[in-house]
Parts: structure tokens; sequence; C-alpha cells
């Protein structure tokens, strides 16, 4: 998944490489909408009119894009430090918990309540992050069952707020909080929930993260890391705090897409405060790697599939997760692509007759000097 | 007292398989990360399967192909691609969700108790009191659990092949120059294993959680992987692991009536605890006093397969 210059590999052979999963994708999603009856081809009509079609979908998708991105925006930097961040779900929901907390307790102008809820967004993911990276930096616990045991608290935690100290007066459901006053609200234009503030902060992360890992010590090294802990570490980088450092910015951008969620999507703190997004970021790195800037576009793509389904459902009775099928087969399918590009390399290499002995090893730990 | 440890036992066999099965399949080599999603997929496929078809039985071997199709495409992608094994695997736990949503709408709340595994008493042993009730008057679901855990762990430690599977995850290099082919032993077990684990999926709607709804088995497929690094990657202690985990959810269940306030929040403490005590498990100090205590140490130390995640190329 990282970045290769193209050997021998031909523009137009790359290009069909990229679009050959997205067919496969599409082509499999149609198949399925073929055997529960429906016609596939109305269906993606479907999808994007239930998207793009108003201004009300459009800014549905752009509110579904921006915490999507900023999740994914903040797991470049997992990734490219060799992580699996699977805590990040648990980073959102605490964000929207740091948010909500600060929604609920503190009231006065919008101009300072609204920056308040963000910024306990970021602190409370990057508390959370901090967790699964202590956890495996002193506990030698892998990040995965660490995040993965976190996620279970973050639900029960939101859960316990909503039926418990934040449940609202008489009704003990797990509906959410009582909603959030105005002041707290993230600003929005007219009638629909697009909020320029949360676009604007969504594409600052994307250029942070790029800059970070393009222009800066840290962010070379960060990935010299990745690459290697071992050799890093050999090289005096001190690989923990950089683990530390990855996990804190990711869970810091995660946080905030759930300050986002709760603030301007959700308007109140409800349990599935998350909307998946952490998850479904994981996806999206995927495809991206360590390329951020990529990170935008294919959060679109993303969006669209995932707002438009769900008026699947409503038209036409198609379960929505037909989605969720569409972008999981296009990602499998570009691991894989991407695989056998490899494979077929390597049997290519293998076929020739050994070259004299040369010093291929990657010199990318060499950053550190 | 004997009602609840049968509860216990009962309650705890699909995910019995599913830990079994990812133990074998970790044990060659392979992770197989995929098991949130083949876990869900297997459910519905032996849940659709046994009740279009009016056969239990047809619903398990279903599942067992859906459970072993997962495995596969991990195994395909790890060892001829060499691609990263947690990307695919995760992949596959998301595909395998959305799959089983989009595919199971229509059978959500749908009736299975014809098609339910049929209980039998074993005769003369299910008479003992108390240890009858509690093994022995279950249904051929639970004891075949049961029987593959026991079965599992004296392959892997009392014959030839067990060694060899050992051998592939812990020392490839040494393994492929005593003449045993590391790759196609890493795709059988991670094959079988698949299959044990979409078995565990149609032990849940075929029998512990009968039927089918949106999520079904639900974060059990996380549960299983943490369960096996809790068990040391050896199948009597990830046996262990799955019935501390059942004890606990029992717990959990049988609080709810204490403090009915936290309805909702007790039942995900099995899950916090169980990955807590992954934490216990992992600790420096019990790996110290493992070392300097063998005899009880072996007991609760247990390391991962040297070569766990990493492709194998004989050079």
């Amino acid at each position: 998944m990282t970045v290769r210059s193209g050997e021998d590999a031909s523009g137009v052979r790359k290009a069909a490489i990229g679009i050959l999963p997205f067919l496969i994708a599409i082509l499999f999603a149609a198949v399925l909408i073929l055997l529960v009856g429906e016609n596939p081809i109305e269906a993606f009509r479907l999808i994007l009119k239930g998207s793009l079609g108003s201004t009300n979908k459009i800014s549905d998708t752009i509110m579904v894009w921006v915490p999507l991105t900023l999740a994914a925006a903040g797991l470049v930097v997992t990734f490219s430090a060799g992580l699996w961040n699977i805590g990040v779900e648990g980073q959102i929901v605490l964000g929207a918990i740091g948010a909500s907390f600060i929604a609920r307790e503190v009231s006065g102008p919008w101009y300072i309540v609204v920056p308040l809820t963000l910024i306990f967004g970021v602190i409370f993911g990057a508390i959370w992050a901090l967790l699964a990276g202590v956890l495996k930096t002193k506990g030698k616990v892998n990040e995965i069952f660490g995040g993965l045991g976190l996620d279970f608290v973050a639900t029960g935690l939101t859960l316990y707020l909503i039926i418990g100290p934040w449940a609202r007066p008489g009704i003990a459901s797990t509906s959410g909080t009582e909603p959030f006053p105005d002041e707290a609200l993230l600003p929005n234009i007219g009638n629909t929930r697009f909020s320029p503030l949360a676009v604007i902060i969504a594409i600052l992360a994307i250029l942070g993260v790029w800059l970070l890992l393009r222009g800066t010590r840290f962010g070379l090294k960060l990935q010299a890391v990745g690459r290697n802990p071992k050799s890093a570490y050999l090289m005096g980088i001190p690989t923990n705090r950089y683990i530390l450092g990855a996990f804190a910015i990711c869970g810091g951008l995660a946080g905030l897409a759930g300050a986002i969620q709760a603030t301007g999507f959700h308007l109140k703190l409800v349990p599935s405060v998350s909307g998946g997004y952490g998850f479904l970021g994981i996806l999206v790195v995927l495809l991206a790697g360590s390329r951020a800037i990529w990170v935008a576009p294919i959060s679109a793509f993303f969006a669209i599939v995932a707002v438009g389904s769900i008026s699947l459902t409503l038209r036409l009775g198609i379960d929505s997760a037909i989605g969720g099928v569409l972008t999981g087969v296009l990602v499998l399918f570009a691991l894989i692509a991407a695989g056998l590009r490899d494979y077929r390399q390597r049997k290519r290499a293998e076929a020739r007759p050994p070259e004299p002995e040369q010093d291929t090893a990657p010199n990318d730990a060499g950053v550190a000097s | 007292m004997e009602a609840t440890f049968a509860t216990i036992i009962a309650a705890a066999t699909p995910l019995m398989f599913a830990s079994i099965g990812e133990t074998i399949s970790e044990k060659s080599g392979v992770i197989n990360l995929s098991l949130e999603g083949s876990l869900m997929l297997s459910a519905l496929a032996g849940f659709v399967i046994a009740f279009e078809t009016n056969n239990t039985w047809l619903g398990f071997g279903a599942a067992a192909l859906v459970g072993a199709a997962f495995a596969l495409i991990v195994a395909f992608s790890s060892i001829t691609l060499r691609l990263n094994q947690v990307a695919v695997g995760f992949v596959l736990a998301i595909l395998g969700i959305a799959l089983s949503s989009f595919l199971g709408s229509s059978y959500t709340g749908k009736p299975g108790g014809e098609i339910a595994v049929p209980p039998i008493d074993i005769p003369v042993l299910s008479d003992i009191p108390f240890v009858g009730g509690v093994l022995f008057s279950h249904n051929i679901v639970v004891y075949m659990s049961l029987i593959v855990v026991l079965v599992v762990w004296a392959f892997m430690y009392r014959t030839r092949p067990g060694l060899s599977l050992q051998g592939v995850g812990e020392r490839p290099d040494a393994a492929h120059s005593r003449g045993v082919s590391v790759n196609k032993h890493r795709y059988a077990y991670t094959v079988i294993g698949g299959a044990l684990v979409g078995i565990g999926g149609a032990a849940f709607s075929l029998d512990a959680k009968l039927g089918w709804s949106f999520l079904h088995t639900r974060n059990f497929g996380w549960i299983a992987l943490a369960i096996v690094i809790f068990g040391g990657w050896h199948p009597l202690r990830v046996a262990v692991g799955v019935l501390l985990f059942g004890l606990l959810q029992w717990l959990a269940l049988d609080l709810q009536e204490v403090f009915p306030d936290l309805t909702q929040v007790l039942p995900i403490m099995p899950f916090v605890l169980m990955i807590l005590a992954l934490v216990l498990v992992n600790a420096d100090w019990l790996r110290e006093w493992a070392d300097k205590h063998p005899r009880w140490g072996n007991i609760v130390r247990g390391d991962a397969p040297s070569a766990i995640g990493t492709p194998f190329s004989p050079e």
C-alpha cells in the first residue's frame, strides 16, 4: 500500500489496476441487488440522488465527509507509524463525550462555547488514544486488542451517561441526551446541516497531516519508525515517544470528528455517535496509504455511498448495508490487485538469472541522521 | 449451581469453535482477523440454509464453507500475495458484517424452532450426579465443541503432524529444511481453522442464540481473537478462557436484576474484563514470575508463535 514508483507498469496499466477493483465492486453490488429482485441501475441512480440530489442531501453528505475525513486523516498518521489504531471508534466516541460535557455544562456566546466543545473533543480523543498507546508501549498489549477493549469501554461509557447522569428528565431511554442548547451547536447554514467551519477544519486537518508527514523531521522519523521500529530505535529514534505522538494526533483528530458528530449532526449525544466512521476511516486509509491528500476524494466517495444507500431502504426496501458491501469489496480487491501486481513482479524477478550480489537493502531509515 | 454450569458450557459452544479454529490458524503463523465478519456471515448462512432445506446439518455445512472461504481469502492474500494479514482480515471483517446485514434482512425474526439442534442426553453418563447434568445433558454440537478442544490439543502436542504445525508457526526455516512444506501447511490449517469458525457461527444461529437478527453475533468475533491471546495459543487454556468469558457473561446477566439501572452497560463488561485480563497476561511482572517458577509459570505464560503474521519464502 505504499507508493511505488511504477517501475515497468505503464501509466495505462496502472490506471487499469486502479479502476478494476472499482468495477468489480460495482459489479458485485449489482449482482447482489439483482439477487434480491431489484434493478441495479435504478439502485445506483438512487444512491447518487439520495446523496447529491438536493441541497439538503448534499449538506448531509458533506457532514458525513467531514468526520470520516478527520478520522481518516488521523489514521494516516498512525498508519505511517506502522500502527493499527482499531481504537479509533472509541476515540471518536470520547471526543463526542468531551464536546457533550462542554455543551451541557458551559453556557455563553457561541464563539466561546463552540471552540471549547471542539477543544475538549480533541483532548478527550487524544487521551483515549494515548491509553491505547501506553497499553502498547508499557503493557505490551497489541494496539489492535487494547484498542478494541477501549472501544468497548467507550460504548459502555456513552450508554451509562445517556441512561444515567445525563438522562433526559423522566425518561430512561437510550435514544440520547437532551438536545444541546443552540449556542453549543456548530454554526450551520439555513435549514441544512452544512457547517462551513466543519469543512474548513477537515481541509486543514488533511493539509496538516500532509505537511507533517512530508515536511517535518517528526513526520519523517515517524515514517522511519513505521517502516522498521527496530532499526529506527537503533538509529537513536525514541520509538515509544513517536508511537505515543502518533496515537495522540490520531486520537485528537478522531475526537474532533466525534465532537462535530455530536454538535453538528446529532445535536445531542447518542449511543451510535461514532457512526462507524472510525472503521470506515480505516478502509479509507487502506486505499490512501500514507498519501494524506488522497483521503479527501476517497472519503467523498465513501460518504456518497453511505448517505445514498440509506435512500435505498426508503425507496426500494433494499437494506442500506449494500453501501458497506460496495466499499468493502472495493478495498478488498484494491488490496488484492496491488498484491497480484507485486506477486507478478516477484515472479518475473525470480525468473531472471540471479544478478551479482548488490546492496538492495532499503535505506529508508537514513532520514534519522 | 448445576444448571448454571450447564448453561455456561452450552452458551460457550459457538465461541469455543471459533477460538479453537483461530488457535489452529495462528499456531501455523496466519492471523485470521476476519472473525467478526466470518462468524456473522456463517451464522447467517447456517440459519438460512437450514431454514430453507429444513435440515440443520446442511446449515452447519454451509456455515463451515463460508468460514473456510473467508480463511482461504486470508490465506491466499497473506501466504501467496504476501499482503498484510491485518489489512485483509480487517476488510473481510467489515465486509462480512455488511454482507450479513444485507443478505439477512429478510430472515430477521424468522422462527427456527424446527431446525434447532436437538438435545441428546448421553445414557448412563447423564445420570451421574452433578457432572452428568453439567457435561452430559446437552446436544451433539456442545459435545463436539468439547471433543474438538481435546482432539486439537492432542493433535498439536502428541502427534508428529502436530509437531510440524507448531514448527511451521515457530521456526518455518527449520521446518522447511526438514522437508515440511511451510506454505501448504499454512494454507491447510488456516482453512481448517476457518471452517471451525464457520461451525461456531452456525452454533450461534442454530443452537446457542437460535435464529437471525441484525448483527446477530456482534463482538463475538473480536472477543474470540482476544481469547486466543489470553489462552496463550494453547487449546486447553483457550478453552478455559472461553468458559471464563461465559462465566462473566452469566454474571453480567445475573447482575442486571441487582442493578436494573445498568442493564444496558453490564452486557459490555465481560468484553472489557477480558481485555483487562489480556493486559494482565502480558504484564512483565507475570512473565518474570513465570520465568522464575517454571513449573507453575508454564501454566500462565503463553508466547505467540514466533513467525506469526510473517510470510515465508523458501530461499
